[in-house]
């Protein structure tokens, strides 16, 4: 009894310490599960997934057609009277949730819209209306892992727009529903990894950039057009910013600038006054913490006192959010897609999309990718117009075949873009990446630099 | 603990009376010192860091320290009285903070913060103490007092399960969102403390840029502190905790409301905590639901490696952690060659917290015999 109290304590402090620990590590194994499927099934595509009419009326008896039986996966079969479902794994609390909302809310306006008419019924497809399943990404491996087992063990979900943070998806969410044959695109992830050669799973595809043109784009904007010759970077372990911190810093290098040290934070962390102090040793010009709101509001407050009004401040568009905003204030930079001049269809973004936006959500966009998550749904609908069976009544969504429908777009004008999907699951070719200045604690409307990069 | 045998041969003897546990903990022990020593060492040879950095690091971590202090107190007042952990606590403090956030926000758009800084801070205090304080008084009467005469287990893990229920509760309140608090532009930017100018003694002193900020977390904590202090030790319902904490029968018996002592130490813990969500505030300037688990964790800690149940001890340890963990990184491991030493705070922290437990078990000013004194 004597010494029994302390060593309770003592080892209740490990535990404590552990979890603590635990917690702030952000990382997650990142083994793809290579699962080859065998794409044994008819070529049923054509080249574009406009909205055009269904395949072959072929109204024969009852059961199953032919292209279920040889897909590797089956199929999702939708009785006469049910809905198609369709998931969404955004992240929709805690600090990032602007980012994942501004992304359910482009795919809402998308499945109202590809009807041709805003009236708040989503479309139908041959008789079936398409409903959207959210779920919460929770913007980090455990949320992405939560999320996409609830949306896998339900055999009616088609295909799932998601995830928001590349942290849910990169050895999650993508092979959770890989496994099951459900085909995984987001608007969001921008990690380079989720579509390298080594860990792309085949049922991943993304329609937003990749980021390693934002990481070219950002060297670029500091080195061409800034003159900055030395930068340093931060991150917080996450895939995302850990991935663009590098993709920048190689970029940097190559034009001939110097990375004079590359740190990492906490997640949850308040105090940055350590590594904010060994950065300063080094004395860079500039300082890219591409992270997430939680951290990067705390970061450029001390970052403003600590390294003083020299150093040049940017941040990503992890970071795109009004919380952010009001935290940073002005003198900040932003990179991110831009916004301001996508590629594609200008007139549907400015004069169709924006105006219902701002109607339906009462504000300006929230974040970065509410366009790219529009793009994703239409090409998710396209490609289950451009699958789908009906057989007495019920309708027949070939897994596979849905997958490789929609790894068959190609030259596709969305609003982002001109959207083909390669190999890897890269379905934005190239991109214009953008670096906005915060200005009277908003966003600037148009960007002080922007660049189009394209993916070799 | 040895038993001694009768007769036995030297070896078994040898055996019996090594001690080899403490022998390995203590061999632990130095290998983490000579680690860090070894780091340092390196540190400081490298020259990476200017003095003024390391000045603005150690300051810093004073600052960081006085709010864990702080919160700490809350701690080791309720263990030194009922000898539970209440895990809530960070939770209680958090529940003060995010609720003034809504106070500043009102006297920011009236103007109220830019014209009346003293009226304005004192208000948010008050409120701020007032919320955690009703918090930590319920928590008490709907958690902990059912559970008095439990095991000590029960009510730590009711704790856990309080912990988690105020945090959705309060996400319920007010939303998942982290939200920045509207900056008081009278405790921005720095005062040049120490500047003396002596010329017949030919003594020319430049100050050093202290941050307001930092500076005013100093001299709340300090005087939070000496007020609980004084409570304590200086008054009858103090002389009541002490002697409900020392024997809670005998105290009973002597005619202490022991019931009230307790709802009594709950609430200047919690008022206590709330207070510390402002000096938080000023410091990090930002309120989000969860804000309460790291801090609480760290007080915690705190509290344990000054020795739980001590007052002095809380505010001991609060200092050391808060100094550890931003001074430690750089100095231990970034000479070592660790990359991204930051990353590793909590280890830094928590090695020597072990550290000092191997040694102290009761930390620093606890009881090392475990009487439970308050």
């Amino acid at each position: 009894m004597k010494f029994k109290n302390y060593r309770g304590l003592l080892a209740l402090l490990m535990v404590l310490a552990l979890v603590a620990a635990a917690c702030g590590s952000g990382s997650s194994d990142t083994t793809a599960g290579s699962s080859e499927t065998t794409a044994g099934s008819s070529d049923t595509t054509a080249g574009s997934t406009d909205t055009t009419a269904p395949s072959s009326d072929t109204t024969a008896a009852a059961g199953a057609p032919e292209v279920c039986a040889s897909d590797a996966f089956g199929c999702v079969e939708v009785a006469a009277g049910d809905p198609i479902k369709i998931g969404s794994l955004l992240v929709t609390t805690g600090p990032n949730s602007s980012l994942g909302l501004d992304s359910q809310y482009g795919i809402e306006l998308a499945l109202d819209y590809a009807d041709g008419t805003f009236d708040d019924t989503n479309i139908t497809i041959q008789g079936h209306d398409v409903v959207l399943v959210p779920e919460d990404d929770g913007c980090s491996a455990e949320g992405g892992t939560a999320g996409a087992n609830k949306l896998a063990a339900d055999t009616q979900i088609v295909a799932v727009i998601g995830t928001s943070c590349s942290s849910a998806a990169l050895g999650t969410a993508d092979k959770i529903l890989g496994d099951k044959g459900v085909t995984l695109i987001s608007p969001s992830n921008t990690s380079p990894a989720l579509t390298a050669e080594a860990t792309h799973n085949p049922f991943y595809y993304r329609t937003a950039h990749n980021d390693t043109l934002q990481g070219a784009a950002v060297a670029e904007f500091a080195y061409t057009f800034k003159g900055i010759k030395t930068a340093a970077t931060i991150h917080d372990g996450s895939p995302y910013a850990e991935g663009l911190a590098n993709a920048f810093a190689a970029s940097f290098e190559a034009l001939g600038g110097t990375i004079t040290s590359q740190d990492a934070i906490q997640v949850g962390d308040t105090d940055f006054s350590g590594v904010l102090a060994s950065i300063q040793a080094e004395s860079p010009e500039l300082l890219y913490f591409p992270i997430f709101v939680g951290e990067g509001s705390l970061l450029v407050q001390q970052a403003k006192t600590t390294l003083g009004d020299s150093v040049v401040l940017t941040g990503s568009d992890g970071l795109w959010s009004d919380d952010f905003y009001a935290a940073a204030g002005d003198g900040v930079f932003l990179s991110g897609p831009d916004v301001s001049a996508f590629a594609g269809d200008a007139a549907l973004y400015k004069d169709i999309f924006l105006p219902r936006y701002a109607e339906k959500y009462g504000s300006e966009p929230l974040s970065a990718f509410h366009a790219h998550a529009w793009d994703a749904a239409n090409i998710v609908l396209g490609a289950i117009e451009a699958v789908a069976v009906d057989s007495g009544g019920t309708l027949y969504i070939p897994r596979t075949g849905l997958r490789d429908a929609i790894a068959a777009t190609n030259g596709y004008t969305g609003i982002t873009g001109t959207l083909s999907c390669n190999a890897n699951g890269d379905c934005q070719p190239s991109a214009t990446i953008a670096v906005f200045e915060i200005v009277g604690g908003q966003q600037a409307a148009d960007p002080v630099f922007s660049v189009v990069k394209s993916l070799e | 603990m040895t038993t001694q045998t009768a007769v036995g041969s030297r070896y078994r003897l040898f055996l019996e009376r090594f001690p080899v546990r403490r022998f390995v903990l203590v061999l632990l022990a130095l290998v983490i010192a000579y680690g860090g020593a070894a780091g340092s060492i390196a540190t400081l040879r490298a020259g990476r860091f200017t003095g003024e950095v390391w000045a603005n690091l150690f300051i810093s971590g004073v600052a960081r320290g006085s709010v864990y202090a702080i919160i700490a107190l809350g701690y080791t007042l309720v263990y030194g009285i009922l000898f539970i952990i209440n895990f809530a606590h960070g939770e209680v403090f958090m529940a003060g903070a995010y609720t003034a956030y809504f106070v500043a926000v009102g006297l920011a758009s009236n103007g109220m913060l830019e014209s009346h800084p003293i009226v304005s801070i004192a208000i948010l205090f008050v409120i701020s103490s007032l919320v955690s304080m009703g918090v930590a008084i319920l928590l008490e009467r709907i958690a902990y007092r059912p559970l008095r005469g439990a095991p000590r287990l029960v009510p730590l893990i009711t704790a856990i399960g309080a912990s988690l229920f105020l945090q959705y509760t309060f996400r319920g309140f007010y939303g998942a969102n982290a939200r920045a608090y509207p900056t008081i532009p009278a405790i921005q930017g720095t005062w040049n403390i120490g500047k003396l100018n002596i010329d017949f003694l030919n003594i020319h002193l430049n100050g050093y840029p202290f941050q307001k900020v930092h500076v005013i977390s100093i001299l709340g904590a300090v005087a939070l502190w000496l007020i609980l202090f004084w409570i304590v030790e200086r008054t009858r319902v103090g002389r009541e905790m002490r002697a409900v904490g020392e024997d809670r029968e005998i105290a009973a018996l002597m005619g202490v409301d022991v019931n009230r002592t307790i709802v009594f130490t709950f609430g200047i813990g919690g008022a206590l905590a709330g207070a510390a969500g402002i000096l938080y505030v000023f410091l990090f300037n930002q309120v989000i639901f969860t804000m309460g688990f790291f801090p609480g964790l760290k007080a915690f800690t705190a509290a344990v490696l000054g020795g739980i149940g001590s007052i002095t001890g809380a505010a001991l340890g609060g200092l050391i952690l808060g100094i550890l963990e931003t001074v430690g990184p750089n100095l231990f491991l970034d000479g070592a060659g660790v990359p991204s030493p930051n990353q590793l705070i909590p280890i830094v922290a928590f090695g020597i917290l072990v550290l000092v437990l191997i040694f102290l078990p009761g930390g620093f000013l606890g009881a090392p015999d475990d009487k439970n004194r308050a």
